[in-house]
């Protein structure tokens, strides 16, 4: 069954998405450009600069959270935004990724809410047909 | 396994209802929801009683686990959720602050009549919209490095008194005078620092806003007269946002300590999301550091924007900020925030740590922590509304003091997701619509003002009803948007 790579997830206050990939590599590198997404039309940012992300957490879920916070960072400190992320190797408690985009342009790309935070609230990591299925919610 | 948690709730009055400590076995003490009936219907949607209830777990909750009428569903606690715990045996938890430490409102009045502003709003709207960035990207007008940041975080918005962007009295109309005691930039992540340094000044996204008001209604002649509002007609400048990248990365990197803490101080959490530590750990003080640090950051960037804000009015209408237009503060006050503050219980005094997630501080006249230009109204709680309707300012009571740990509502609160919302507008220009209503709307994405229109959120006037009658706190003005800006 194709599952899209993700899907926006409702909430009263916020919102959130849905990750499908084949291993959990990809559904992390699909969880990110589904944040993204949220954030700015994903086809008008250029991936012209990489950023490498390497952290560590207590579980997969720990790790989904601090990789996502990890691109947050380089948002606000950098005003990066990112549209492609490959999700080299996650083992154990680490994940190493890179990611790519560029620098906000508030004149060419279309920008949409911004997003506080990686919440934990309904956030889940369980494996589907083919694949993995990671939930995620945002503060916005 | 109770599903129905509405029902479950025991009638007290009409604004009051109990939810008993039998509901979810492990409920140290009852939750406490102020809202009508009606309201219940909105309220029991979603999962926020239940957390109403798992708040009460807490260890040191003294009390109720409370609900004001504008909660809804959050993480861990419920936004609209007040808690507080004893000191000696009680624990802090950064979900019951939130991820946007110090989120709050400054209020600036003018002596300005919408008449004289009208001629001039479009101008006013789209200088504020330049030098004061909302959405994101967009740094704030003021760069400042690290270290500097650093000095933010303890002298709140005494740094920017300091750096000539402030008044003098400013800083005595903020909650804390504008800088709370306690803070530790060191217990700060450097990433934290990082984040914030490039906003500072700035208004964010979401339902951040800034507006420009008029008052539509006098409730209380008193209160306002203390507040510099005469009547109807009059000017005002309402702000509305917190402490940026700098509180979002605090609050996500002491939620992974208390969930080692709490796990270590064997504390039973129905909710991960609550994750705390016992308030006189080592893991509870320096979250509480941290947290006031980030608190008084916020401050300042309100400070900053209520500077900018004031220049804009001067540089559109020609006329001093200070003399001319009397654009003074009128209170800054926070409604993300914990604080160990002293209460009396059962004829007792006691010290608690007070947590306000979605609800403000509501003193009452009289006590010394209000500043002195309040004493005899109590301070001002600014409770806003949404973009289309109005927004409340009400002041604390006594009731609030012996009830509520001196706390009320923080606004409206949604009913409707931000998609829901975009779908019930589709083809609706939002802006035009407002336009109309003699409102001019400046926001980064158009397409986002369908998910903060009226119809996505509950009316304050509803909310702010519930408090009054329960006597929690008193209406005193309401306003309506002339200008706003989004993110």
């Amino acid at each position: 069954m194709a599952q899209p790579p993700f899907e926006i997830l409702e909430h009263t206050a916020d919102a959130g998405i849905v990750a499908h990939g084949g291993s959990l590599e990809e559904t992390f590198a699909n969880a990110a450009a589904g944040m993204f997404a949220l954030m700015a039309d994903p086809d008008g940012v250029r991936p012209l600069e990489e950023r490498r992300i390497d952290v560590e957490g207590r579980d997969h879920e720990g790790l989904l959270v601090r990789w996502l916070t990890e691109l947050l960072y380089y948002l606000d400190a950098e005003e990066m935004l990112f549209s492609r992320f490959v999700v080299e190797e996650i083992s154990g408690r680490r994940l190493r990724a890179r990611a790519w985009g560029e620098r906000i342009d508030r004149e060419r790309h279309r920008l949409h809410f911004g997003v506080k935070a990686v919440t934990r609230h309904m956030l889940e990591i369980r494996p589907e047909d083919g694949g993995y299925r990671a939930q995620v919610l945002f503060d916005i | 396994m109770v599903t129905r948690w509405k029902d479950a709730l025991e009638k007290i009055d009409d604004w009051r209802w109990r939810l008993p400590e039998k509901v979810k076995p492990g409920m140290r003490v009852p939750g406490m929801v102020f809202a009508t009936e009606e309201m219940l219907g909105v309220i029991g949607q979603d999962q926020a009683l239940e957390q109403v209830a798992n708040v009460a777990f807490l260890p040191g909750i003294v009390k109720y686990s409370m609900a004001m009428p504008d909660i809804h569903w959050g993480y861990g606690f419920p936004i609209g959720g007040v808690a507080a715990m004893r000191v000696e045996d009680g624990v802090i938890s950064p979900g019951g602050v939130g991820f946007d430490i110090n989120c709050g409102t400054r209020v600036l009045r003018t002596s300005l009549t919408e008449e004289e502003v009208r001629p001039h709003l479009k101008e006013l709207v789209n200088q504020i919209f330049r030098d004061i960035p909302a959405g994101l990207g967009g740094s704030g007008l003021v760069k400042v490095s690290i270290k500097e940041i650093e000095k933010v975080m303890v002298q709140g918005a005494h740094w920017a008194l300091e750096h000539g962007y402030a008044w003098p009295e400013d800083v005595e109309s903020v909650e804390g005078g504008g800088a709370l005691k306690g803070a530790n930039p060191d217990k700060v992540s450097h990433r934290a620092k990082q984040r914030g340094a490039p906003q500072l000044g700035t208004l964010g996204s979401g339902n951040h806003f800034l507006e420009i008001q008029v008052i539509d209604e006098v409730f209380h002649t008193e209160a306002a007269k203390a507040m510099g509002i005469d009547g109807p007609g009059q000017v005002l400048a309402f702000i509305h946002c917190g402490s940026r990248g700098l509180g979002h990365q605090t609050c996500q990197d002491y939620l992974d300590v208390m969930e080692e803490a709490a796990q270590k101080y064997r504390i039973n959490l129905p909710d991960k999301q609550l994750a705390c530590a016992p308030i006189g750990s080592r893991e509870g003080q320096d979250y509480l550091s941290a947290m006031t640090a980030a608190a008084n950051y916020a401050f300042c960037n309100r400070q900053l924007i209520a500077h900018w804000t004031r220049e804009a009015f001067q540089k559109v209408l020609g006329r001093d900020a200070r003399d001319d237009l009397g654009m003074e503060v009128v209170y800054d006050v926070a409604h993300n925030i914990a604080k160990i503050e002293r209460h009396r219980v059962d004829g007792r005094e006691m010290t608690v740590c007070v947590h306000r997630k979605g609800a403000t501080r509501a003193f009452p006249p009289g006590h010394p922590d209000v500043p002195r230009r309040y004493q005899k109204t109590g301070h001002p709680v600014h409770v806003p509304g949404d973009m289309g309707r109005y927004s409340y300012i009400c002041v604390g009571t006594e009731q609030a003091m012996s009830e509520t740990w001196g706390s009320t509502c923080h606004g409206a609160g949604r009913t409707q997701s931000r998609h829901a919302a975009k779908r019930m507008l589709k083809g609706v220009d939002i802006a035009q619509r407002l336009a109309r209503q003699g409102i001019y709307v400046r926001a980064q994405n158009r397409g986002l003002l369908s998910e903060e229109a009226s119809e996505a959120y509950k009316d304050v006037a509803d909310v702010v009803d519930v408090l009054h009658e329960a006597g929690i706190a008193h209406k005193v003005v309401r306003m309506r948007p002339i200008g706003v800006v989004k993110g």
